[in-house]
């Protein structure tokens, strides 16, 4: 159905999509760039673009001076631990607001919502000083538990969006043939709301592993993900071009690429549902 | 008794997400009020006396907080305006049949998924350094004076900094807008003699509205709460000129120790971030409902 196009209109909106969509991602694709050059080459005047010595020593000289991949895997075990945690909480509560709402249940979401609109300054000294006293300051365990409360509304919201597309009538069925409540979840629900959930987890992870303003100032060195361990190269080391390169393709690589896997799950997300 | 039995299993349910949403909305924000009546400073520890407003009156009278919020609608406003229009122009462009749509679409949205401090660190020293930046090297080139963005334009360098972090979101949600108008409507404005601009003003506008206002209520939401960005390129400086409120406030408790004044400029921002919400809220109330 779509209406005819003259070809070289095409071809101009082409030209012009494409060079902007590059400019936008250029940033990126110059720290790709230059975390394969050498510290000389990547202050080279004039910069050079792709004829330079490529060299993988800056990824390296990263990982041995700062045990890079112990922040890798903070970063791994809070984004996946807040996320997983997350889910198992919020199941359940999407579950049964979906499948047997009240009049009372849009309320509750939309309070849940109001929850995110707090900011996060209102509530940083008390967590800050509750974390000094119980000794969960710069641990893992603390900031999975931050998280965890932070993206809860999202991951409930997200599921409800979800679980509201599966038709009522199948549960009414299983109920009709004897299944429990629990062989309904585990039998009937599961399968069909797996898509879905795995929706939720992915687009939980990644803003769990971008998170900056609880991982900044909840961690000193020892559980710093890789916000924090970033942040540690704002002076006198981001003037390295190569290794700050480095070290930020190495944060930015994997999440990029699961988020390349759910945009469209993005806009659901984060819309919470308005727009889809 | 079965509905009797089930109602109560869907509380048992939903109750652990809701008691923990509330605790963690609850609790922090009574500490937090608490603290604000108090003089506390973590460099005199077991010397805290009840102080009533007075940190109030301090935090409110501060210049630091003046020219703080300034900077924080100033940001807010400046991004927000960036995206939104920025993320029409470029989902109109990407809603037209192209080459390699799918591919420009990737590389449009990509910086959204660039943590903040990386997206900060590499504008700041890759692009803005005044003597190694691509923008240096681009203003020798032309024969320009290098610029020294975060010292002379720190605000203007952090908007520019988060837009580009935002436009990617604007983006998509105006596309994903964009891909559900009637291609028939727009037939027949077309047969009706509507040129493009009025096209664009009668038909594609209005039916994006409910899209726009999603985008700036959840934008505003989290650009209230910039901060990382802050944090690692200009640390508030030079003077206040780049400081917004969060930043402020995680300044004056975890720089100065001062437990006291910063939970009351906690308390405010609080107060400020709800006055947007609610007003937001308002706002796009009635395009939420339809």
């Amino acid at each position: 159905m779509a209406r005819k196009v003259s070809t070289r209109r095409k071809m101009v909106m082409t030209a012009v999509a494409w060079a902007l969509g590059i400019l936008i991602f250029f940033p990126i694709l110059w720290t790709f760039l230059t975390s394969f050059k050498t510290e000389a080459d990547a202050i080279a005047s004039p910069p050079q673009f792709l004829f330079f010595h490529w060299t993988t020593e800056s990824y390296a000289e990263v990982q041995s001076r700062s045990n890079y991949l112990s922040h890798f895997m903070n970063s791994v075990i809070i984004s996946f631990g807040s996320t997983l945690i997350g889910l198992i909480i919020a199941i359940p509560a999407a579950w049964a607001m979906a499948f047997s709402p009240t009049k009372r249940t849009k309320d509750v979401l939309m309070w849940m919502l109001s929850t995110k609109m707090m900011p996060p300054v209102g509530a940083l000294i008390p967590i800050y000083l509750m974390f000094r006293n119980f000794g969960l300051l710069d641990s893992r365990s603390g900031l999975v538990i931050i998280l965890t409360l932070i993206n809860l509304p999202i991951i409930v919201w997200m599921l409800y969006t979800y679980f509201k597309e599966i038709p009522g009538e199948i549960l009414e069925a299983a109920r009709m043939d004897g299944a429990s409540l629990f062989k309904e979840i585990i039998y009937v629900l599961t399968p069909m709301a797996v898509p879905g959930i795995a929706s939720t987890l992915l687009l939980n992870i990644i803003l769990a592993w971008n998170e900056a303003f609880w991982t900044l100032n909840l961690t000193a060195s020892k559980a710093a993900p890789l916000t924090a361990f970033i942040a540690s190269y704002s002076s006198p080391e981001g003037l390295f071009y190569a290794k700050l390169s480095a070290a930020s393709t190495m944060a930015i690589a994997p999440i990029l690429i699961l988020g390349w896997f759910s945009q469209k799950q993005l806009v659901r997300g984060l819309t919470f549902g308005a727009v889809k | 008794m079965a509905t009797l039995h089930t109602r109560s299993a869907a509380r048992m349910m939903i109750a652990p997400s809701v008691v923990l949403l509330f605790l963690w909305m609850i609790v922090p924000l009574v500490m937090t009020i608490y603290f604000s009546l108090l003089n506390y400073n973590l460099l005199s520890p077991g010397m805290e006396t009840f102080v009533g407003f007075l940190n109030y009156k301090y935090f409110l009278t501060d210049p630091a907080f003046i020219a703080a919020l300034i900077n924080t609608l100033l940001l807010v406003l400046g991004v927000l305006l960036i995206t939104v229009v920025g993320g029409i122009a470029f989902a109109l462009l990407l809603n037209q049949d192209i080459y390699g749509q799918g591919i420009v679409r990737i590389l449009v949205i990509a910086p959204f998924f660039v943590m903040p401090t990386v997206a900060a660190l590499v504008w700041k020293n890759m692009f803005m350094n005044p003597v190694n930046g691509l923008f240096a090297h681009l203003a020798k080139a032309l024969g320009l004076q290098p610029f020294d963005w975060l010292a002379n334009a720190p605000l203007f360098s952090i908007i520019l900094i988060v837009a580009w972090q935002w436009l990617p979101f604007a983006t998509l949600i105006m596309l994903t807008a964009l891909q559900s108008l009637d291609e028939e409507q727009q037939e027949a404005a077309e047969m009706d003699g509507a040129g493009a601009i009025s096209k664009f003003f009668y038909i594609i506008l209005p039916h994006m509205a409910r899209a726009i206002t999603v985008v700036i209520l959840i934008q505003t939401i989290f650009l209230l709460s910039v901060f990382a960005e802050i944090l690692v390129t200009t640390n508030g400086g030079p003077g206040t000129q780049s400081t917004n409120l969060t930043f402020l406030v995680y300044s004056q408790a975890l720089l100065q120790f001062d437990i006291g004044g910063a939970s009351a400029g906690g308390i405010v921002a609080v107060i400020l971030a709800n006055i947007v919400a609610i007003f937001l809220v308002r706002l796009v109330g009635k395009n939420l409902e339809a």
